[in-house]
């Protein structure tokens, strides 16, 4: 197996660290999830809002999972065999952060089912993700596409 | 208690569903063609115009991807490493999101998707996520 002679970029970017990513996500929600409706689920929802915002409005580069994959995870593996585009995954973070912000709104406004739901929705794509190497892009976009320009 | 139940189902249902969609991802299937001149996704037959670019002289692998999908690059190498292998077949890449009345004509839903045509343009394989390799060049064999 050979290894890539590409450096990492902002554009171009390991395929471990999304993945890495992804398990703390599930990791965080999932303890969100069991915990829906204290104070310590709504935070860990706010924590995870602020987390996908920096991800898909900064970039990958500036989302903290990564930063941890890239500072104490990446130095101990090897190289990787290829590098990806950060397009996709900062897509998916886009979508995190809808249904994330959606859930922290709903609580809120004193819906605990609703945000419940939008939760369960965001661990089931970020186990996806972790487990599956799962494209959310590649699910959703075009479909998504086709949705808001029906006419 | 409840939540941590609602968890684990989350996480059987996510894999049952990951393990469904791995095993679907990127096989060709066949595309049965109907009397009224369609098959069960829409249109039947594409020509050089439709997806801009030139039919190839036996077959012709059209690729539809888009900007946030991450296998679409490694399904281009792949369809273009066999477009340059076998003789007369042709490689045209369609950005579906540029292309949204066809994405509609064919009922595209996710990228990549690859349609295998003969040498007439009738859309004989199909394939949604990356495609093997030797998938694709067995689906080219059965194309006569």
């Amino acid at each position: 197996m050979t290894t890539t002679t590409e450096v990492c970029t902002r554009a171009r970017i390991d395929p471990r660290g999304p993945r890495f990513g992804g398990a703390i996500t599930t990791v965080v929600l999932a303890i969100a999830l069991i915990t829906m409706g204290t104070p310590v689920g709504s935070a860990l929802l706010a924590w995870q809002v602020i987390i996908f915002a920096l991800g898909a409005f900064v970039g990958l580069w500036a989302q903290p999972y990564g930063w941890v994959f890239r500072t104490f995870v990446s130095p101990r593996l090897s190289a990787p065999v290829e590098l990806e585009a950060a397009a996709p995954p900062r897509f998916a973070q886009l979508v995190g952060f809808c249904f994330v912000a959606f859930a922290l709104a709903a609580i809120l406004l004193g819906s605990t089912l609703i945000a419940t739901v939008a939760v369960a929705i965001a661990l089931a794509a970020a186990f996806l993700n972790a487990a599956f190497n799962f494209c959310l892009g590649c699910e959703v976009f075009v479909l998504a596409k086709r949705l808001s320009s029906a006419g | 208690m409840t939540g941590i139940f609602m968890v684990l189902a989350i996480v059987i249902l996510a894999t049952a569903f990951g393990l469904w969609h791995r095993s679907n991802s990127g096989r060709m299937k066949t595309v049965e063609h109907r009397s009224a001149g369609t098959t069960e996704h829409g249109v039947a037959i594409l020509d050089a115009q439709t997806i801009g670019g030139d039919l190839g002289a036996r077959a012709t692998l059209v690729q539809f991807s888009s900007a946030f999908c991450q296998p679409c690059r490694a399904t281009r190498q792949i369809l273009i490493e066999v477009s340059g292998m076998v003789d007369g077949v042709a490689h045209v890449d369609i950005d579906a999101e540029a292309n949204l009345d066809l994405v509609r004509a064919l009922d595209i839903r996710r990228t990549p998707t690859v349609l295998v045509l003969d040498e007439e343009g009738r859309i004989r394989r199909r394939a949604s996520g990356l495609p093997r390799k030797v998938d694709v060049i067995a689906a080219l064999g059965q194309l006569d």
